[in-house]
């Protein structure tokens, strides 16, 4: 019998911890085969974050390195700096990146490193219960804001990739979702070009997931992504948000 | 040898590369920059890696990524930028990742001075970080002790997988002074098997992680890591002792002013008065057995600490180890004022009346 679909080798066999019907899973499986077809899984070092992907070096079969709070852009210029030909790549939420690692990202784009942030925007604090993010959005409900975002309280939800983009560091900055099958195929396309474009050196790619936390958001998986579709994207558009340098051969 | 006239924190740097430093990761504070400035020259030319870091943090965590990939990474900074680098010297400790941290120390509490002070003992001794851990505290007291330990810091931090850091005051780090290159002896280290450097190969993947979810493996991590620091303390501690065999009064000190307690002794010498000089070269693991045996002769009759500190920081290990057996008191000042060698021999003189 012929194989018609198995489990990606970058994949290790653990079994994932996230919720039903939580996006985490799904990228992870994206940035797992697209370092196997790129041949990059066995020279690949991933940087984990605090969040909900805590434990994604259970996960990832490649070498990984769990990060402080946010701080996994610096961390993995430590790891690319001293091994500058292997594919080295951060998986962060929107706390960990767009709130306490802001400094950490920014500046990594800003001097260029040739790395890969897969960022996971799902408008919440996952792990630690459902707390308000930067990435929140006006009106959506939080544990530390109960009756809705308000700009007035907490300001406006940052774009990250929009912010990034500004930077000349940045080369590469797309905003795919992960809730059909069409827009699962563009992810994984964008996250393979990224990671073309690193080990191409050309500079800093990023790549923004919108991800749901049915959990967090209060909803049924499949509310879940109807509220990501309705509400997500009209405020974080999807799409090339910035492509320069050398073209990929 | 040779002696050639090298300013202490240069004298760092040039030490770290030819202890084969791979890389270095820094952010500028006085008085301390003279380490990244010398790095980013010296560095890449010997073929390693600088990167001016955009804080202390990033400094710190770029550390941790580079040598959890298996490279012997550097950082230094002075009192303010090591309290900032508190958080990621707990996770290197708690992932056990080697490393080499320099504090060039100021005066403080807060931006303080930029002066030389020895105001981070606690936190250097006590762990300024979150967690049960300890960093390996090496405290030169003259720029070519530091010279030294800057080279064996690479080494200790390899062999027990754990930070390792020199402590000096910006006194140390600013001055000149001549100094010899040493050989220094170069320890049968294990293979850095566990490193995060991608798999090449290997038939399982390597985590770099400090994060143990269930209780009773976190206890008993934390278990593995006070059997090494046992060690450490069993394998390590390093002290100087001088004229304290027949001392009445013995003056503990570490640093700079271990060095001004050198003349202090040398006057009272000729006064007439017995005293002698106990001095922590390890400030964690501190020689606590090594004090308790000197507290227990009967020659000697008071301790007397003295720091660039303005209550006493070290003064409480001296006290835990002493135990109350011997009259233990302090002489020291902050914010950048040495405490000078007449202070010193008239404080000897009003503690040796006092228990006479
Ligand atoms: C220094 C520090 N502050 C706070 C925390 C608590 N904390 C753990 S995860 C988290 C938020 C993570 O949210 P996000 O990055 O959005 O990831 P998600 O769980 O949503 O995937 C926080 C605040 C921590 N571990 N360390
Ligand atoms: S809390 Fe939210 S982000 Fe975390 S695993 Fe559950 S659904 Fe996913
Ligand atoms: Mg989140």
């Amino acid at each position: 019998m012929a194989i018609v679909y198995q489990k990606s080798p970058g994949l290790t066999d653990a079994e994932l911890h996230y919720c039903p019907g939580c996006n985490h899973g799904i990228i992870h499986k994206l940035v797992a085969e697209s370092l196997v077809e790129l041949g990059l899984l066995d020279e690949a070092i991933g940087v984990c974050p605090v969040g909900c992907a805590v434990f994604a070096y259970n996960y990832f079969s490649c070498d990984m390195l769990e990060a402080a709070h946010g701080r996994a852009p610096a961390v993995a210029t430590g790891v690319k700096r001293t091994h500058p030909t292997q594919a080295v790549f951060t998986y962060q939420g929107d706390g960990d990146l767009a709130s306490i690692g802001m400094a950490e990202i920014v500046h990594a784009a800003m001097r260029g490193e040739k790395i890969t942030t897969i960022f996971i925007n799902n408008a919440i604090y996952g792990m630690t219960g459902g707390q308000m993010a930067p990435t929140t959005l006006i009106g959506q409900k939080a544990t530390t804001c109960q009756s809705g975002r308000t700009a007035e309280q907490a300001g406006m939800p940052i774009r990250m990739a929009e912010m990034l983009s500004t930077l000349d560091g940045c080369v590469y900055a797309e905003r795919v979702c992960v809730t059909d099958i069409p827009n699962i195929t563009k992810a994984k396309r964008a996250i393979k070009k990224a990671f073309e474009k690193q080990m191409n050196r050309e500079g800093f790619t990023f790549v923004e997931v919108l991800s749901t936390c049915p959990t967090n958001w209060g909803m049924t998986p499949l509310q879940a992504i109807d509220w990501l579709k309705t509400r997500m994207i009209p405020y974080y558009p999807l799409g090339v948000i910035k492509d320069t340098g050398a073209e990929v051969k | 040898m040779e002696k050639e006239l090298w300013k202490g924190n240069e004298a760092i740097a040039e030490a770290a590369i030819r202890a084969g430093c791979n890389c270095f990761f820094g952010y500028p504070i006085t008085p301390q920059s003279e380490v990244p400035e010398y790095m980013s020259v010296h560095l890449p030319q010997a073929g390693g890696v600088f990167v001016q870091s955009e804080s202390e943090i990033a400094a710190i965590n770029m550390v941790y990524g580079a040598a959890g990939a298996g490279m012997r990474a550097m950082t230094s900074s002075s009192s303010p930028g090591i309290s900032l680098k508190q958080e990621g010297i707990s996770y290197l400790a708690g992932a056990e990742v080697p490393c080499v941290i320099v504090n060039c120390m100021r005066g403080g509490p807060g931006l303080g001075t930029i002066q030389p002070s020895q105001g981070d003992y606690f936190q250097a001794t006590r762990g300024g970080g979150n967690g049960d851990y300890r960093t390996v505290v090496l405290a030169p007291s003259n720029v070519q002790e530091t010279v030294d330990f800057v080279q064996e810091a690479f080494d200790i931090a390899d062999q027990y997988r754990n930070p390792v850091m020199i402590v000096c005051d910006g006194l140390i780090g600013q001055m000149m002074e001549p100094i010899e290159w040493r050989p220094v002896p170069r320890r049968d280290l294990p293979p850095k098997d566990w490193a995060a450097s991608g798999r090449k190969g290997r038939d399982h993947h390597n985590v770099i992680n400090s994060l143990y979810m269930a209780p009773e493996d976190c206890d008993r991590h934390n278990q593995h890591l006070e059997e090494k620091y046992a060690a450490i303390a069993e394998n390590e501690t390093r002290w100087e002792e001088v004229d304290c065999r027949d001392a009445d009064v013995i003056i503990t000190a570490y640093g700079t002013p271990a060095r001004i307690a050198l003349t202090a002794l040398e006057t009272l010498q000729a006064e007439g008065v017995k005293a002698g000089l106990f001095r922590p070269i390890t400030l964690w693991p501190f020689p606590q057995e090594a004090l308790r045996r000197l507290a227990e002769r009967p020659n000697v009759k008071a301790f007397l600490d003295v720091e660039m500190s303005s209550s006493g920081q070290m003064l409480d290990d001296v006290r835990l180890a002493v135990e109350g057996r011997r009259p233990v008191r302090y002489l020291g000042h902050a914010g950048g004022v040495m405490p000078t060698v007449e202070e010193m021999t008239a404080s000897v003189k009003a503690v040796l009346k006092e228990v006479q």
